[in-house]
């Protein structure tokens, strides 16, 4: 068998006194593509960014390909990893934001190129090379030398995915991406994770798209007050959900 | 007022005068450059220190803002020598206006690093870039950015402040020009012509600022 890329056991997070995951099990495999939905405050935004450290959890285990994100055992005890130690873990997966977070003072080839440059320590000119192919591929080459500013909200998610996607990270997490665009720009971004999924990409979105969810995904899993409710094929999700909180989502998602 | 006789006293006096120039550029540029570089520290400890860093350098700088330059330039002058430290009034006036400096630096390095969003530290932990390196290649950039026209005032406050040093017997340009004043009691002229040079120091450095403003400005 096949180490899993994502393997999420028994994970608990807590903000002060309020428990926002009470323990969560997931598992994804190679090319697997999962979809979080749920109302806000289920906790799926903190479920993904656990994955990558963004938030510390108190309880449980991330593992991306088989090695714990964060933590270790040690004697018995749970001991948090180096700074340099996260930074490399966190480099496994990639990651995209609902505000994109692209840095403002920097070109669009130059906010794909910093990763490679710093993290993965290519020469400027690999980097370059890198940064250029994966602009092109999100329809973004003929607009390298543009700063943030210059570009809409879905241009500018198109640059912010192939900064993460350059890095060739083993999973990619997508926080909202599609959220804080102007409808017409959705379908844009969409289409380049569509073609993501396509090539093989393992993804684990939040996603506010149901039609999107049910098109792109494997598999959908329901999150309601930090559990999950249900989880299964999208057809099953969407056109057969068991419980009726799903059914009374799906009808306020106009699914 | 005799135009005139006033150029002709400032003529005849043109080497101390220009020596005095000479002494508040270079106490100025000592305290601003030094100021600056201790000031990013303590803007960086007041954003990032653990909660007992923060208080300590939190005492420092409002100790330091809220005490008037006078007082501090007196301080490092009389007090610094009672321990046991001997610096000259020159030493003890740039290290005073330097620490002055560096608690203004520091509360607006702090402003504009907490200014910048989350989601730029964010992005930088998901591409794998290590607490210096998001700092140096993320915040710190658009930071400097930020803080460039109250980094300018503060300059010029400090060319201002440096007047201070005369007390302390520093013939900077206030003073070689009072020295010009006492012999020719032209007070009203001599007084009118000193604040003209440093309106033009800090009239230069304005302009310069904000040629580098725009030399860094991002397109948008």
């Amino acid at each position: 068998m096949t180490v899993p890329v994502l393997e999420i056991r028994n994970l608990h997070k807590r903000f002060g006194s309020v428990e926002v995951l009470k323990g969560i099990d997931l598992t994804m495999q190679k090319s697997d593509v999962v979809s979080l939905i749920g109302a806000s405050g289920s906790g799926k935004t903190t479920l993904l960014r656990c994955v990558n450290l963004l938030e510390d959890y108190e309880e449980g285990v991330v593992a991306v390909a088989g090695e714990q994100i964060g933590y270790v055992e040690r004697n018995g005890k749970r001991v948090r990893l180096r700074e340099r130690e996260i930074a490399r873990q966190r480099a496994m997966t990639g990651m995209a934001f609902q505000q994109f977070n692209l840095f403002p003072h920097m070109s669009a080839i130059r906010n794909v190129m910093l990763g490679l440059v710093k993290t993965r320590k290519m020469s400027k000119d690999e980097a370059y090379a890198t940064a250029e192919s994966w602009l092109e591929r999100v329809g973004m080459a003929d607009r390298k030398d543009h700063y943030p500013g210059q570009l809409s909200g879905g241009q500018q998610q198109r640059v912010a995915i192939a900064r993460a996607i350059a890095m060739n990270p083993q999973l990619m997490l997508f926080d909202e991406v599609t959220s804080a665009l102007d409808p017409e720009l959705v379908g844009e971004v969409l289409s380049v994770i569509k073609g993501l999924a396509a090539d093989g990409m393992t993804m684990l979105l939040v996603t506010h798209e149901m039609q999107f969810a049910h098109d792109v995904s494997n598999k959908v899993v329901f999150m309601q007050d930090g559990r999950i409710a249900e989880e299964g094929s999208p057809d099953q999700l969407f056109y057969h959900p068991k419980s009726e909180r799903l059914a009374a989502f799906l009808k306020n998602s106009k699914f | 007022m005799d135009v005139l006789q006033t150029l002709d006293a400032i003529w005849s006096a043109r080497v101390p005068i220009l020596h005095g120039l000479g002494n508040t550029i270079l106490i100025s540029l000592l305290s601003i450059v030094m100021g600056t570089i201790l000031g990013v520290v303590v803007g960086l400890l007041l954003t990032y220190g653990n909660w007992f860093v923060r208080l300590i350098v939190r005492l420092y700088s409002d100790f330091l803002r809220g005490t008037p330059v006078f007082v501090l330039i007196l301080a490092c002058f009389y007090i610094l020598s009672v321990v046991g430290i001997q610096l000259t009034a020159f030493q003890a006036g740039v290290f005073a206006l330097t620490l002055f400096c560096s608690s203004h630096v520091g509360e607006i390095v702090r402003g504009s690093l907490q200014a910048i969003p989350a989601g730029q530290t964010e992005a930088a932990k998901s591409i794998g870039l290590t607490f210096f390196g998001t700092f140096f290649s993320v915040l710190l950039p658009q930071a400097l950015r930020m803080i460039l026209p109250t980094w300018v005032n503060t300059a010029t406050e400090i060319v201002k402040a440096s007047t201070l040093l005369s007390i302390i017997g520093v013939v900077e340009l206030l003073l070689s020009v009072q020295q010009v004043i006492s012999r020719t009691y032209l007070s009203l002229e001599l007084y009118f012509f000193a604040g003209f040079v440093f309106f033009l120091v800090n009239f230069t450095i304005e302009k310069v600022g904000r040629f580098v403003e725009r030399k860094v400005a991002l397109p948008t």
